[in-house]
């Protein structure tokens, strides 16, 4: 299990690899990689900034695959998430779940990203042609953590 | 004391990002020191409000106004999160 937060690109085919050669039990792997949008409630998106919360921001995430290790059969995790600034096209963040099985690979994998949108301390600013603006918080992030029940 | 850490949209608005506070008598949980930063006036008052939709932590995990808030402890005001 590991968790990085980190203003480089990762590389989603060597994380992969690194977490197959590690684990001969391992016969599902899911992953979850997002991206910057040019376009965000109808204004265009020049570049984002993401700040953290450091030493939070990591022990968070670690909760969150804890919960899921705790839900499904997770053999390995792995969260990267960069911060500082990005632009449009350019991975924010990758989640990959290995597991026996697709099952609980991929719903797993979607119960982390569902948490960490809105438990991992992270904001994002956006600079639009207007200027900069904090990106609100999202009724419907709000929503898909909820149907995890508790 | 206590270390006070603000952060993004909250950070920008009061114009600091950490600070140093010598609790004060009677200030022994989150929402009564919420209450006390109010107190300071202007934008702090305005950000602080109870009506704000902030979210807090005592030492670096997620707290409710009735978590306790003593010497020492790191302290943080943020709004809802916005990653991934």
């Amino acid at each position: 299990m590991s968790v990085r937060v980190q203003q480089e690109d990762f590389d989603i085919s060597a994380e992969i690899a690194a977490m197959r050669r590690g684990n001969p039990k391992i016969g599902a792997i899911a992953s979850f990689v997002g991206v910057v949008r040019d376009i965000n409630d109808g204004d265009s998106v020049k570049t984002m900034t993401l700040e953290h919360y450091p030493g939070m921001t990591e022990k968070a995430i670690t909760e969150i695959i804890g919960q899921a290790r705790g839900r499904w059969e997770v053999l390995d995790a792995l969260v990267i998430h960069r911060v500082g600034t990005l632009q449009p096209t350019d991975q924010i963040v990758l989640v990959i779940v290995a597991s026996t099985h697709r099952g609980d690979a991929f719903a797993a994998c979607e119960f982390i990203m569902d948490y960490l949108k809105t438990q991992a301390p992270f904001w994002k600013k956006e600079i639009t042609p207007q200027g900069g603006r904090w990106v609100d918080a999202r009724v419907t992030d709000d929503k898909a953590a909820q149907r995890w029940g508790k | 004391m206590i270390t006070l850490l603000y952060f993004a949209r909250l950070r920008e608005a009061l114009g600091t990002g950490q600070e140093q506070l010598a609790l004060p008598t009677g200030v022994n949980n989150l929402g009564a020191l919420r209450a006390h930063l109010a107190q300071r006036g202007d934008v702090w008052a305005v950000e602080m409000a109870a009506g704000r939709n902030l979210r807090a932590a005592v030492n670096q995990t997620v707290a409710t106004p009735d978590m306790a808030v003593a010497d020492g402890d790191e302290v943080a005001f943020f709004p809802p999160v916005t990653g991934g």
